[in-house]
Order: C-alpha cells, then sequence, then structure tokens
C-alpha cells in the first residue's frame, strides 16, 4: 500500500497526463467538478487548457445536467468527482437514458484500499452498483500502467457510441489518504 | 391561491418569447413545461419532464456551448429551490448569454399545490444577487417582461436573473412532446450538428 503524497506536495503522476491527452483528443470542452485530491493533478491540466472549461459545482448532480446542456449545444464533457458524490447524482443519471448523450464520468474512490475514514465506506462501497442500477456501465482502473488503455475504451464507448460510462479511479492507484503521520 | 393582480403565467412565457429570434429555451419540469409548449413548439426548446434542479444548469451547458446565442432557462420557484447551489455556480462561470426567469407561485403546483419556502421566507432574487449575479431583480409587470426579454437578447450582458410572482391558478396542461432524444436531436439539429 502506498500514501498519497498532499496535494501540494504531489509529484507529477503519468496517468493524469494520459487521462487529460484522451479528453483533448476526443475534443471535450466542458469539464464540471467537485474537487478530490486524487483529480487534482487533472483539474490544474483542465484549469491551465486554453480550449477547455473546468467549472467547480457545488454538488456532483449539477455536472450531470450541465453536461446534458452542453451536448444540446454541441459540445462534450467530462464530470470528475470522488465516489461519496455519485450518491448525490441518482436522479439526475436519469438524463443519461433519457437524452442518450455521451456522459462520461471519472470517479476517484475512497472507501477502499486501507481506507482510514469510515465515513467514506458506505457510499464507496455502494458506488459501482448504484452506477449499475443507473443505467451507468463502469469500468476500473487499479494498476497505474492500464489506465491509458482502460481511459481510452472508456472515452471511445461514451463519446462514440453514446454509452454512459463511469471510470472508477481505484484508491489503489491514487493512493491512500493519510490522516496520522 | 389566486391573488389579484398577479402576472398569468402563460401570458409571462409567451410575451417573453413573442420575438425570441435565435433565443434558445429551457423549461423546468411541470408547468414551466407547459408554459413554454403553450407559447408555441420549436425546434430550439428544451423541455424538462423530470431531473429536477438541474434547469439551470443545463441552461449554463447550453450557453457556455453556444455563446453567441441567448439562452434563457423559464422554471418554477419549487424547481429553483432545489437546484439553488447552480445560481452560485452561474455566478462564479458568469455567461454573459444566459438569462433566468423564475415563475414564482410560491407553490408546488404539479402536486396539490403545497407551499413552496418562496410563500414566506425565501428571497430567490436575493439568493441569485448574493451568488454573483448581479442583475437580479423580482418584476411584476408585464413591460417589465418585455424588458427582460429585450435584455435576454444581449449576449453581453448576462447573465440575468428576475423573479417574477405569477397567479397561482392551475391552468389546464399543455403538454410537449417528451421524448428526450427527439428534444435533444431535433434542438442539435437546429444548430447544425448530425446525429452521431
Amino acid at each position: 500500500m502506498h500514501a498519497r503524497a498532499d496535494a501540494t506536495e504531489e509529484q507529477a503522476a503519468q496517468w493524469p497526463e494520459e487521462i487529460f491527452a484522451i479528453l483533448q483528443r476526443y475534443d471535450v470542452r466542458q469539464v464540471p467538478y467537485v474537487p478530490d485530491a486524487g483529480h487534482s493533478q487533472l483539474i490544474n491540466r483542465v484549469l491551465g487548457s486554453s480550449n477547455m472549461r473546468g467549472i467547480p459545482l457545488t454538488t456532483e448532480e449539477e455536472g450531470v445536467a450541465l453536461l446534458a446542456g452542453a451536448w444540446a449545444g454541441g459540445q462534450k464533457g467530462v464530470l470528475l468527482m470522488q465516489s461519496s458524490g455519485v450518491g448525490n447524482c441518482i436522479n439526475m443519471l436519469s438524463l443519461t437514458q433519457i437524452f442518450r448523450f455521451p456522459f462520461l464520468t471519472l470517479v476517484t474512490m475512497r472507501g477502499e484500499w486501507g481506507e482510514f475514514n469510515p465515513w467514506q465506506v458506505p457510499m464507496g462501497s455502494s458506488t459501482q452498483g448504484v452506477f449499475e442500477l443507473s443505467g451507468i456501465r463502469v469500468l476500473r482502473a487499479t494498476d497505474p500502467a492500464e489506465v491509458k488503455d482502460v481511459m481510452e475504451a472508456a472515452a471511445s464507448q461514451a463519446y462514440n457510441a453514446c454509452t454512459p460510462t463511469a471510470l472508477l479511479l481505484s484508491q489503489r492507484l491514487i493512493g491512500t489518504k493519510v490522516f496520522v503521520k | 391561491m389566486s391573488k389579484a393582480n398577479l402576472l398569468d403565467r402563460r401570458e409571462v412565457v409567451s410575451t417573453l418569447l413573442a420575438d425570441r429570434k435565435d433565443a434558445l429555451v429551457v423549461a423546468g419540469l411541470g408547468a414551466s413545461t407547459y408554459d413554454l409548449a403553450a407559447a408555441g413548439d420549436h425546434a430550439r426548446n428544451l423541455y424538462l419532464w423530470g431531473a429536477m434542479g438541474g434547469a439551470v444548469m443545463m441552461g449554463l451547458g447550453l450557453a457556455l456551448a453556444q455563446p453567441k446565442l441567448p439562452v434563457v432557462v423559464v422554471t418554477g420557484d419549487g424547481e429553483m429551490l432545489m437546484g439553488m447551489g447552480s445560481l452560485a455556480t452561474v455566478g462564479l462561470q458568469k455567461p454573459t448569454n444566459l438569462s433566468i426567469l423564475v415563475l414564482d407561485n410560491e407553490a408546488y403546483g404539479e402536486t396539490g399545490g403545497q407551499v413552496s419556502h418562496t410563500s414566506a421566507a425565501a428571497d430567490l432574487v436575493g439568493v441569485a444577487r448574493a451568488c454573483g449575479i448581479l442583475d437580479s431583480k423580482a418584476i411584476s409587470t408585464l413591460a417589465e417582461i418585455e424588458s427582460f426579454a429585450a435584455g435576454m437578447q444581449d449576449i453581453s450582458s448576462g447573465p440575468r436573473f428576475a423573479n417574477v410572482k405569477i397567479d397561482g391558478a392551475n391552468l389546464e396542461r399543455v403538454l410537449s412532446n417528451r421524448d428526450g432524444v427527439f428534444i435533444m436531436t431535433r434542438l442539435r439539429g437546429a444548430l447544425g450538428h448530425a446525429p452521431i
């Protein structure tokens, strides 16, 4: 088990760069997010990009509705959130079936792999089930070396086939949050 | 529920859209969608029959994707209350082509007329302004609706928000199309985007 560095001292990992490159290649423009430390490197890349717009949300369900509106206007997007935010999205996820628009979300997992905080465990444990019951296909990446391929598959089925897809980024991949040193 | 001198919601929406030009219109679920349908079906209408609390966010996504077109969200007080955080998200993004009009009957009309928070306490204009939507006001006359309609065509001066207290009468439903894929595909087609 490796521990996650604090966001401020985080060393650049390769896999967020690979995700960013794939989002660029698919011409993703709107990137709504509720921050998570595991997404911090990708969020910084988005906020520094000239052709993507990072959009902070007050709650994750806003992002589902935003992406429906973006698609109506001709733009693709991706929703970044933590596993605890997935429960906030449930009713709004109905839009993915109603509008059949290209929905992709990247979810950093908590409540698994060496979790310290018990409050993260219930939602982290039900994240995949919630997505599947909501009609969202779930893919998962755990090893840094597999992120690129899994992300490529997720983006392809979401954007090319309008198959609503969630890519879970395992806590083992992002590192377990350290509360006590 | 009806009070004297309050505007008729159908008249408000038909006045708002009488000269809509290229505007894109999102209507929140329930009576707002019926009002939009009653004002006349249009390829640039996005009717919602669910996803309560999402109307403003759909308008924001649309406005950011189409910055040269006016986008207006028409929704009710209950729908707006459920998505109140989205006003903070709009206030941060400040899309200059987005306008939001809340039809406030102080009640959940679709479910039996139970009173909403705006009947006694919640001030949506204050919320919108405090969230950074500086052009936020309460309006009460058709002349002000006409002025708001003219303002929404100016894609450089938003975002703007208005709350209009309307008559609480439950009007006969005018049903819009409710097939989401059709509505989405038609709207995208009107903007020149082919189906996948």
